[in-house]
C-alpha cells in the first residue's frame, strides 16, 4: 500500500511529539510508523528501572540522547525500603555505554550509583552534557571527580538531595582550566567545603551560567563575589545565610543581587539570620520561584517577603509562615500555582506554631491558579477540605499531611471521609492525591467513584477493611501508582483485582493484611508481574502461608524477575520460570 | 494444606459478596470506635499540654525525607520579634551569678541601667572624655572568640550577636585598661 506521506516528512513529523505518551501511541498505529518512530526516539524515560531491561531499549531505539531512569519505591524516601533492595544503575550504564556512544544526557531518580558507574560515565560519552541525579545514594566525592575532569561538553550537573559520601570538597578543582560550557551546578546536598577560588574560577569562566546552587559550606560573606562573577543568574541557590552583623556585608549583599537582573529562582538559606533578609527584597518582584523551606525564620520575615513577591508561581516554606503568612500570600501573590509547606517539628505532638487548615484555605480562596499543594499541618476538617475543593476544582496535586495518624476531624471528630470525597467530586483533574487522618473504607468510595484522573495515591493507616482496597483498583481508571503503609488491606481484593495491577507501574504495601500465601498466587496467576516480597524479620523459606509479609512491592515487568536481590527479598511465584 | 482457596480466587466481581459487610454498618461501626478513641485522645493531649511530648516515633511518619529532617535537627530558631538571649553576668565578689536577656534592652544604656539594678552598683562606659574612676565599675564581655571586651566598642547589634558572658569588674581593675 503507498503512504501518501515519505518517510522524511513523517519523521519530520513525529519529531515535534516529545511526550512520551504521543510517542508511544504513533508507534502503535502500524508497523511503518513503528520502524519510522523508533529510529527518531530521542529521550526514554523508564520510570521502574526493573520493568524493562537495558538491551530491550537499546535494541528497540538504537539513537537515543537521552535516558532517564527510576529505581527505588517512593516510599523509600522515608526509609520504608530497607538498605541494599536494590536499584542499582551500573547495569544500565554498562549497556548504554554500549549501545549509545553519542548519549547525551542521563538522569537517575532514587538509585544506587557508585563511583564506578560515574567513572564509566566520564569516559564513555564524548558528547555528555547533562548528568542529574535526584536522590540517590552509593557514590562519593571522587566519582564527581571524575565527572569534573573527563566530561569535556559538560552543561549540567544537578545533585538533588544525594546521599553523597563527602570525602573531600576537591573534586570541583578537577575542572580543567579549558571547560566553559557549564550552564547548572548544583551542589547543594554535598557537605563538605569546596575551595573557594577554584569555585570562583570555574564561575568566572562559565558565561552560560544560568543555575548555581551551592552547598552549606559556601560562607555568606562570599556570596557578593559570586554573584558579581555571574550577573546573569536565573537561578540561585545560596550557601550558608548566615554571619556576624556588619553593615559592609549588607551593602555588598544588595549591591551583588541587584545586579542580578534575570534571578527568578532562589532557594538555599540554611541558617538564617534575619537581618540580611532585606538583602534580596528588590528581587522580590521577579521571582517565580522561592524555597525558603531550610530557613528558620518566623513568620513577620517570612510574611515580608511573601508580601512582595507578586510574581511567585512556586513556594516552599516551613510551617514557621503560620496562618497570617499564607494569608499574606493569599493576597499577594496571584499567580501562584504550586505551595508546599514543611513542617518545622514533625515529631512534637504540639507545637507552638500558629499553622492551621485555615492557611490553607486562604490560599485556596485568594489563589485563582493554585494546582500543586503539599501540606504539613496538625489539624484538619471536614469543612475545610470541602471549602477548599470547592474554591479550587482546577487542583491537580492534593497531598495533605495531618501529622498525627488517623487524626479525626478536630471540630467534629468524624473521619475525613467526607471532605477528601469532595476533593476529588470536585477537583476532576485531580492526578496525585495523599490522604491522612481518620479515614474509613467510605473514603475509598469516593475515590473509586470520582477519581477518575488519579495517577498515583497514596494512603497510610486509613481504611477498615478489603473493601476500601477494592474500590480503589476496581474504580480508579488511570491509576499507575499506589503505595500503601499500615491499612487492613488484604488477599481478597488484591487478588480478585490482579488483572488491574498489569495496568499499573507499581503497587506498595508495608504492615498491611496481606498473606505470604497469596502473594505467591499472585505470583504463578500474574507472570506480567513480579511480586517482590520483602521481609527482614525472618527467613523467607520458613514463613507460614497465612502470615502477613512485612513489605510488598508489585510491578509490571517485561524483564521477567531480577537477580540482583538481598536475602530478604523474594519474587514470588517464579520458581522454575526463566524469562528472557 | 490449607490455603482457602475460596478466599483467593481470582475474579472479576466482587470477592465472596455474602461475607462482605454492608457499608454502613461498616462506618457506622468504626465511627463509634474512632469517635471513642478521638475523645480520648483529645483529652490525652490537653492533659499534656503543658510540656509538648515527643512523639513515639512511628518508622517514616509523617513522610518527611530523611535529608530534611537532618537538616533541620536542633536548629534552634533565630526569632526577630520573640524569644530570649540570656547570658551569664558575673560581678567580682559577688557569691553567685546572675542571667540577663540582652533581647530586652535596645541600647548600651539600658543595658547599664538593667545591670546596676541587678547588682545594686554603679558601672561607668567607657567614654573618651572620661576616665574609669576607682568607684565604678566596669562592664566587660566575653565575645564569640573568647576575647573579653570592653562593652561599648561595638554597635548594639553587633555586640548582642557576639556577646556570650558578661563580667562586671572592679573600677581599679578596669583602669588597666583605660588607653
Amino acid at each position: 500500500m503507498a503512504y501518501s506521506f515519505p518517510e522524511e516528512v513523517l519523521e519530520h513529523v513525529f519529531s515535534f511529539l516529545s511526550s512520551e505518551k504521543d510517542r508511544n501511541a504513533v508507534s502503535l498505529v502500524c508497523k511503518s510508523w513503528y520502524e519510522m518512530e523508533r529510529w527518531c526516539r530521542r529521550r526514554i524515560f523508564v520510570g521502574n528501572c526493573y520493568a524493562v531491561n537495558p538491551k530491550i531499549m537499546i535494541r528497540r531505539f538504537p539513537e537515543v540522547k537521552s535516558v532517564e531512569l527510576k529505581g527505588k519505591p517512593h516510599f523509600a524516601d522515608f526509609n520504608l525500603v530497607p538498605e541494599g533492595w536494590g536499584g542499582y544503575a551500573y547495569p544500565w550504564i554498562v549497556e548504554i555505554a554500549r549501545g549509545y556512544p553519542w548519549l547525551e544526557e542521563i538522569r537517575l531518580k532514587r538509585m544506587v550509583v557508585t563511583d564506578e558507574s560515574l567513572e564509566l560515565i566520564s569516559k564513555s560519552f564524548k558528547n555528555f552534557k547533562v548528568l542529574v541525579l535526584s536522590s540517590c545514594e552509593g557514590f562519593s566525592t571522587d566519582g564527581l571527580a571524575a565527572i569534573a575532569a573527563n566530561c569535556r561538553n559538560l552543561r549540567v550537573l544537578e545533585l538533588r538531595e544525594c546521599e553523597v559520601e563527602d570525602l573531600s570538597g576537591h573534586w570541583l578543582s578537577h575542572f580543567p582550566d579549558s571547560f566553559t560550557s557549564l550552564e547548572s551546578l548544583n551542589m547543594g546536598c554535598l557537605n563538605s567545603e569546596v575551595s573557594f577560588s577554584a569555585l570562583e574560577r570555574l564561575v568566572a569562566r562559565s558565561p552560560n551560567l544560568k543555575t548555581l546552587r551551592l552547598n552549606r559550606a559556601v560562607p555568606l560573606e562570599k556570596l557578593p563575589t559570586l554573584l558579581q562573577l555571574a550577573p546573569q543568574l536565573v537561578e540561585l541557590g545560596t550557601g550558608s545565610y548566615s554571619a556576624e552583623i556588619r553593615s559592609d556585608l549588607c551593602s555588598s549583599l544588595l549591591e551583588a543581587f541587584s545586579r542580578c537582573k534575570n534571578l527568578k529562582g532562589l532557594s538555599g538559606f540554611w541558617d538564617v539570620v534575619p537581618a540580611y533578609l532585606p538583602a534580596f527584597y528588590s528581587m522580590c518582584p521577579r521571582l517565580t520561584f522561592l524555597n525558603l523551606s531550610y530557613a528558620t525564620t518566623q513568620s513577620p520575615d517570612l510574611t515580608k517577603i511573601v508580601s512582595q513577591c507578586h510574581n511567585l508561581q512556586r513556594l516552599w516554606v516551613l510551617d514557621y509562615i503560620e496562618d497570617t503568612g499564607l494569608n499574606a500570600l493569599s493576597m499577594s501573590c496571584k499567580d501562584l500555582q504550586e505551595l508546599r509547606v514543611f513542617p518545622s517539628d514533625p515529631f512534637v505532638a504540639d507545637a507552638n506554631v500558629l499553622l492551621t487548615e485555615q492557611g490553607l484555605v486562604s490560599v485556596s480562596e485568594g489563589c485563582p491558579k493554585l494546582q500543586s499543594v503539599l501540606y504539613f499541618c496538625r489539624q484538619f476538617s471536614n469543612s475545610a477540605l470541602t471549602t477548599i475543593a470547592k474554591n479550587r476544582p482546577n487542583l491537580t496535586t492534593f497531598r495533605l499531611c495531618i501529622l498525627e495518624p488517623r487524626a479525626p476531624d478536630y471540630l467534629t471528630f468524624e473521619p475525613l471521609d467526607s471532605g477528601f470525597g469532595s476533593i476529588v467530586q470536585h477537583c476532576k483533574n485531580l492526578r496525585r492525591l495523599s490522604l491522612s487522618g481518620l479515614l474509613t473504607d467510605r473514603v475509598f468510595q469516593h475515590i473509586g467513584t470520582h477519581a477518575k484522573k488519579l495517577d498515583m495515591l497514596s494512603i497510610a493507616f486509613a481504611g477498615d477493611s478489603d473493601l476500601g482496597l477494592h474500590y480503589v483498583l476496581s474504580g480508579c481508571e488511570s491509576l499507575r501508582k499506589l503505595e500503601i503503609r499500615d491499612c487492613p488491606f488484604g488477599d481478597k481484593a488484591l487478588l480478585a483485582n490482579a488483572d488491574k495491577l498489569e495496568t499499573m507501574r507499581s503497587l506498595w504495601m508495608s504492615s498491611c493484611a496481606v498473606s505470604f500465601g497469596a502473594c505467591k498466587v499472585l505470583g504463578q496467576k500474574m507472570p506480567g508481574l513480579n511480586v517482590e516480597v520483602i521481609d527482614e524479620r525472618e527467613n523467607l523459606d520458613s514463613i507460614p502461608h497465612n502470615s502477613p509479609v512485612e513489605k510488598l512491592y508489585i510491578y509490571r515487568t517485561v524483564a521477567g524477575e531480577r537477580f540482583d536481590m538481598p536475602h530478604f527479598v523474594r519474587t514470588m511465584g517464579k520458581d522454575n520460570r526463566r524469562f528472557k | 494444606m490449607d490455603l482457602n482457596y475460596k478466599a483467593t480466587e481470582l475474579r472479576l466481581g466482587l470477592p465472596g459478596t455474602d461475607d462482605l459487610p454492608e457499608i454502613n454498618t461498616t462506618t457506622t461501626s468504626s465511627l463509634t470506635k474512632s469517635t471513642k478513641r478521638s475523645s480520648s485522645e483529645m483529652s490525652q493531649n490537653e492533659e499534656s499540654r503543658s510540656s509538648p511530648p515527643a512523639k513515639e516515633q512511628v518508622v517514616g511518619w509523617p513522610p518527611v525525607r530523611s535529608y530534611r529532617k537532618n537538616v533541620l535537627q536542633g536548629k534552634k530558631v533565630l526569632p526577630e520579634t520573640w524569644s530570649a538571649m540570656y547570658v551569664k553576668v558575673s560581678m567580682d565578689g559577688a557569691p553567685y551569678l546572675r542571667k540577663v536577656d540582652l533581647k530586652v534592652y535596645k541600647s548600651y544604656g539600658e543595658l547599664m541601667k538593667g545591670l546596676q539594678e541587678m547588682f545594686s552598683c554603679t558601672i561607668g562606659l567607657y567614654n573618651e572624655d572620661e576616665r574609669y574612676d576607682g568607684s565604678k565599675h566596669a562592664a566587660t564581655y566575653e565575645d564569640k572568640d573568647g576575647d573579653w571586651m570592653l562593652v561599648g566598642d561595638v554597635p548594639w547589634e553587633m555586640f548582642v550577636t557576639s556577646c556570650k558572658r558578661l563580667r562586671i569588674m572592679k573600677g581599679y581593675e578596669a583602669r588597666g585598661l583605660d588607653l
